[in-house]
């Protein structure tokens, strides 16, 4: 079953690889994966969706979370949520086509990006069943090439973001012993 | 100014560090030449593994960061299985790796290996470090991170370069990891219910593991069940915790655990799990596991909270602190309420006990040849629970276990969860370096003794008294223990021949070695090898055919154990 991984990481190199290997070494596959910088330009945050039997998702967040790099990892499988995913494509189309082609992607909300002799490009967002519908439609008109971006996701809830104050280490100032962290 | 290697050095003062075990090489020059003339002693092993493994040898016995060191490449390679080791096993461990120069890294240097990439699944967390500014701080992150929370291995990948740049070092004051989430105290509530639950328990059963060594717990955990007069089990990981003198403890439980643990463990209606994780080998088949228990289970990891058995109360926190909660809850509880279920409390002490008598866990003796079993019994005596055992991996293992008392944590040293071969004798040697002043002996199978030979040299160089213990077999035994039972007895790639002569081998190294074939020789054998004032090798000739009893079969559950050999029908 498909669950949806809503990571904040810090954006430092290796980041990615640590939470695509704790997924590899368990063998379970990533059917889409998403990353980018946040406001803040020392974060990243991620969309991931992967196959994972329902029993093992609370774990899967459990390691997520362990992880040094990641500031937090939500499941947003069954929490409210949007999810959108965006799709590329470029379609050749006859003239006799155009007009038709023009009409579907207007019903479903599509843009055409850019246009020529040969057809169109055009570009889509969406849930992911709906651009599925949409480019099964499509290619009822002729030869298409598609590119999805895999989904992105955000929690329609705020969850409160715990984080790690500064610990005394390294013996440079002498300060108070180290005494880690936050109670639960 | 001062260079990157010599920066390091200082911030491996600045923890405490008093010793690395390592390996040179080309990238690691630089630090090398730093060493020459430093305060930290650096010691020589005779191969990475090694260093990895008296790394953990030395945390193990001390509780605190083990250090090693090795070169780019080959070096780094050769740290893994160690790294793997000290994470299955929660072992605080820094590992400091040389890497080619920043700007050939990618370009197939010579002895370049993607030691970052490599060990990320080797390590809580790795780092490289691209510049000199950043080591200081990736120095003292790495510490904290192996030395807090649950513990576990931290390598820091230093390139060349980094090492020879200079650079003005001022000294790090804090470190700040926003995403590194320790939870130290538990929930308070959670605790009182836990207490609730412990003291209205009819069958209750503390299930204690190696969390209480690393939170130094044997404290609290004594504690506890001297309040609630429970019978308690202790796992592999976790010998020593309780004296093994202790009316209310048990023994340990699992694959080759004692009847009475097991079946505790099988019948009990609350399993107190303290700082443990339910591991395969002690479970058996999981779904017959405890089936009449309900469970707490304290961890400081949340994952391993119904990773495995389902909790019906988990607390996630430090066990130390945990359990000084619990204990408070109970004590409050008793001075209310009394005392509660004192009949079917006193029955369950009663079945325990007759348990524990009904199989007992009793050392082969014969005559004839010398019983794995009886080595173990007579390396006891000469312990008396005071001394350091390093275990290597297979049916030694065992029989030290379950024959060899320990009556403090820190004492027991062996590859619980990796198993891994060769582990016995340099953990030894990092042991006997962290704790001078202690009696170690490395108890090793013929087969693990055979992958750490070159560490006799180690051995020799320090004149680390080490008391080496082989107990040969002649055969991989608990390969063939499984070949024998499972496999039609097709005894297969199992067989040891060829094993050198001892007295020549320990002598072409410098020091003493003898064989032993006869029971009679066992004694006086040991207590030679512990009176001599260096190293001593005893090659123990053991009967060959000895198997591991009780044993679970793979996929029985615990209760299902096999308590010993078919016996030879009489007619």
């Amino acid at each position: 079953m498909l669950q949806i991984i809503s990571l904040l990481v810090e954006n430092k190199p290796g980041s990615l690889m640590r939470i695509t290997g704790l997924l590899s070494a368990r063998a379970y596959n990533i059917e889409s994966l998403t990353v980018a910088r946040t406001l803040d330009p020392e974060l990243s945050r991620m969309s991931i969706v992967v196959d994972v039997e329902p029993h093992l998702r609370s774990q899967v967040i459990k390691q997520m979370n362990k992880l040094i790099n990641v500031l937090q990892a939500t499941d947003l499988t069954d929490s409210p949520a949007v999810c959108r995913d965006m799709a590329l494509m470029r379609i050749k189309a006859p003239l006799a086509n155009r007009t038709a082609i023009l009409k579907e992607a207007e019903i479903f909300g599509a843009r055409v990006v850019d246009q020529s002799t040969e057809g169109f490009a055009l570009e889509a967002t969406g849930d992911p069943e709906k651009l599925d519908e949409f480019i099964d439609v499509m290619r009822g008109y002729g030869d298409i090439d598609v590119i999805r971006s895999g989904s992105v996701a955000v929690s329609l809830e705020t969850k409160k973001l715990r984080l790690s104050p500064p610990v005394p280490r390294g013996g440079g100032n002498p300060a108070r012993e180290e005494e880690p962290v936050e109670s639960k | 100014m001062m260079s990157g290697a010599r920066i390091l050095l200082e911030c491996l003062l600045r923890e405490n560090v008093d010793c690395i075990f390592g390996y040179p090489g080309g990238v690691t020059l630089p630090l090398y030449d730093a060493m020459y003339d430093h305060a930290i002693r650096h010691v020589l092993v005779r191969h990475e593994q090694n260093a990895c493994f008296a790394a953990e040898g030395y945390a193990r016995s001390t509780g605190k960061v083990g250090v090693c060191c090795a070169t780019s490449g080959p070096g780094a390679t050769n740290l893994v299985t160690g790294l793997v080791d000290a994470m299955m096993d929660s072992i605080p461990v820094v590992a400091l790796t040389g890497q080619v120069s920043t700007k050939l890294i990618g370009s197939d240097a010579f002895q370049e290996a993607d030691t970052f990439g490599i060990t990320r699944s080797c390590t809580k967390h790795n780092f490289l470090v691209k510049t000199i500014a950043d080591l200081p701080q990736a120095i003292h992150e790495a510490f904290y991170i192996a030395s807090s929370g649950r513990p576990g291995p931290v390598l820091v990948d230093i390139p060349k370069d980094v090492f020879q740049a200079q650079a003005h070092y001022s000294p790090v004051s804090s470190i700040h990891l926003p995403g590194y989430k320790v939870i130290v105290e538990g929930h308070a509530g959670q605790i009182r219910r836990a207490a609730q639950m412990m003291w209205d328990a009819e069958r209750p059963l503390v299930y204690a593991g190696g969390g209480i060594v690393a939170a130094d717990a044997s404290a609290e955990l004594r504690e506890l069940v001297e309040t609630l007069d429970t019978p308690a089990v202790t796992t592999l990981m976790g010998l020593g915790i309780l004296p093994s003198a202790h009316p209310n403890f048990i023994s340990m439980p699992g694959m080759h655990g004692s009847y009475a643990a097991n079946m505790a463990m099988t019948q009990c209606d609350l399993l107190i799990a303290l700082g443990t994780r339910f591991d395969d080998r002690v479970t058996g088949r999981l779904s017959a596991f405890a089936p009449k228990a309900k469970v707490i289970h304290v961890d400081i990891d949340p994952a391993e909270i119904g990773k495995n058995r389902a909790a019906d109360l988990p607390i996630v926190g430090d066990v130390k602190k945990v359990l000084a909660k619990l204990n408070r809850n109970l004590k409050e509880l008793a001075a209310e309420a009394g005392s509660k279920n004192e009949s079917s409390r006193q029955s369950w002490g009663r079945q325990v006990r007759e348990w524990k008598q009904e199989h007992p866990l009793t050392p082969e003796i014969s005559q004839e040849e010398i019983k794995p079993q009886h080595l173990m019994r007579e390396i006891d005596r000469l312990s008396g629970g005071r001394a350091i055992v390093a275990s290597d991996v297979g049916q030694h293992q065992m029989w030290a276990a379950q024959f060899i008392r320990f009556d403090e944590p820190r004492l027991w040293l062996n590859s619980g969860g990796l198993g891994s071969m060769g582990f016995g004798l340099p953990a030894a040697i990092g042991a006997q370096f962290a704790r001078p002043d202690k009696l170690v002996f490395a108890i090793v199978g013929d087969g693990g003794f055979q992958m750490s030979i070159p560490e006799l040299a180690t051995i020799v160089n320090h004149s680390l008294p080490v008391k080496i213990i082989i107990m040969n077999n002649g055969y991989l035994g608990m390969v063939r223990q499984w070949q024998e039972l499972f496999y039609n007895n097709r005894l297969s790639a199992v067989e040891l021949s060829s094993f050198p002569d001892v007295t020549k081998l320990a002598g072409a190294y410098g020091f003493k070695g003898r064989t032993v074939e006869r029971p009679s020789e066992l004694s006086s054998a040991l207590e030679e090898a512990v009176r001599e004032p260096g190293p001593y090798l005893l090659n123990v000739r053991v009967t060959p055919f000895e198997n591991v009893y009780p044993m679970v079969p793979a996929g029985a559950a615990i209760h299902e154990m096999v308590l010993g050999p078919p016996q030879p029908v009489t007619a």
